[in-house]
């Protein structure tokens, strides 16, 4: 951690004008891991989980982790949930969010971090492929991956290598643009969530975190699964690009 | 004769069905009025089979079922893009009510933190 980082935690800044907000889906397994966890790096952080409709007992393990519940009455996507809570961080006066996966694959322990690069820009991405940490995929999702990060980062005119990662932070300017309007479809709330900040002259930049293995769950390694990923990747570039 | 009969028959059928569904305020007045006018347009050219070969002469389609068949299609593809543009927008209200229940819902189980809430206790 850098020493800029250490200052924030003790400072408590991340405790007090940041939200971190954890979209779940039946996570019941790794959501209290998770808010454990933001609690180690500032034991007064707020985190709000949104619980996307699980039919697990989420909210109850969130809430006794210590967590505000959002709880959608049915599923309606991460861009649904996500945009729950940027409307939470408006209401309530946050001027930053962190958004943190609810399954425990990434490492709370980078938020200083994230934060430290927000004071340089508005929407801060940790990125996965940066040199730190042993993440990787292969094949056809690989390739989808390396064809959004190369459109994106022209896009947004910064150097993007992993725009998919729901590994991110935003600051008051980047919340107030995605309280209003943040993508619901699949792909729609990494990819298109990304083209909105560029459209809005919002910067975007990214940092290099470690991802954790999934404690829960399979990641999609199979092939005909990730080839209709690519596909999905090509189309939501396509609307992105003519979409008003 | 019999099948100007079985058309005939069909399009009273149709319109009969608009307006009892109109009636019993099962169909928003927009949808209805679309399918009362293609009700019409049935009974119309069943009851005078005529006006059909008729149109098709004036646009230049070789025989009056091809032209149905073109303007029967044309008017499904309309209809059912409209549809899907109606759903599209109804999930997206659908969404945003789902956030605010859920947000709603925090707020209540909280205690609502509006400005006299302290006053309150």
């Amino acid at each position: 951690m850098t020493r800029r980082a250490e200052q924030l935690c003790e400072s408590g800044a991340v405790s007090q004008r940041c939200l971190v907000v954890v979209p779940a889906l039946n996570e019941e397994a790794s959501v209290g891991d998770v808010i454990r966890d933001v609690k180690r790096v500032d034991p007064a952080a707020h985190v709000v989980v949104v619980d996307d409709g699980s039919t697990d007992n989420t909210s109850d393990v969130a809430k006794a982790a210590g967590a505000d519940v959002i709880t959608l009455p049915f599923n309606i996507g991460v861009g649904g949930a996500l945009r729950a809570g940027f409307r939470y961080a408006r209401r309530f006066g946050y001027r930053v969010v962190v958004q943190v996966d609810g399954d425990g694959q990434h490492n709370p322990a980078h938020i200083p971090e994230l934060l430290v690069a927000l004071e340089g820009a508005d929407v801060v991405i940790g990125a996965r492929f940066a040199g730190v940490g042993d993440y990787e995929v292969r094949g056809a999702r690989k390739l989808a991956m390396k064809l959004l990060a190369r459109s994106l980062s022209r896009r947004t005119g910064e150097r993007l290598t992993d725009t998919t990662s729901g590994f991110r932070a935003f600051n008051g300017k980047a919340v107030e643009v995605f309280a209003n309007d943040y993508p619901a479809e699949y792909l729609g709330d990494t990819v298109e969530a990304l083209v909105i900040a560029a459209r809005a002259g919002l910067r975007v930049t990214q940092i290099p975190v470690e991802m954790r293995p999934r404690m829960t769950g399979t990641p999609s390694h199979r092939p005909i699964k990730s080839t209709i990923y690519l596909g999905r990747v090509f189309l939501a570039l396509a609307m992105s690009r003519i979409r008003r | 004769m019999g099948v100007h009969v079985l058309a005939l028959v069909g399009g009273l059928i149709a319109v009969g069905f608009m307006v009892e569904l109109l009636r019993r305020r099962q169909l928003k007045e927009k949808y209805a009025v679309l399918w009362l006018l293609v009700g019409l347009v049935m009974l119309v050219i069943a009851a005078w089979p005529p006006l059909l070969d008729d149109v098709a002469r004036a646009t230049g389609v070789k025989s009056g079922p091809n032209l149905l068949l073109f303007v029967a299609t044309l008017v499904l593809i309309v209809v059912c893009v409209h549809l899907s543009w109606e759903v599209s927008r109804l999930e997206d209200k659908t969404r945003a009510l789902a956030e605010e229940v859920g947000l709603l819902r925090l707020e209540v189980e909280q205690g609502v933190r509006a400005p006299d809430a302290g006053s309150r206790g």
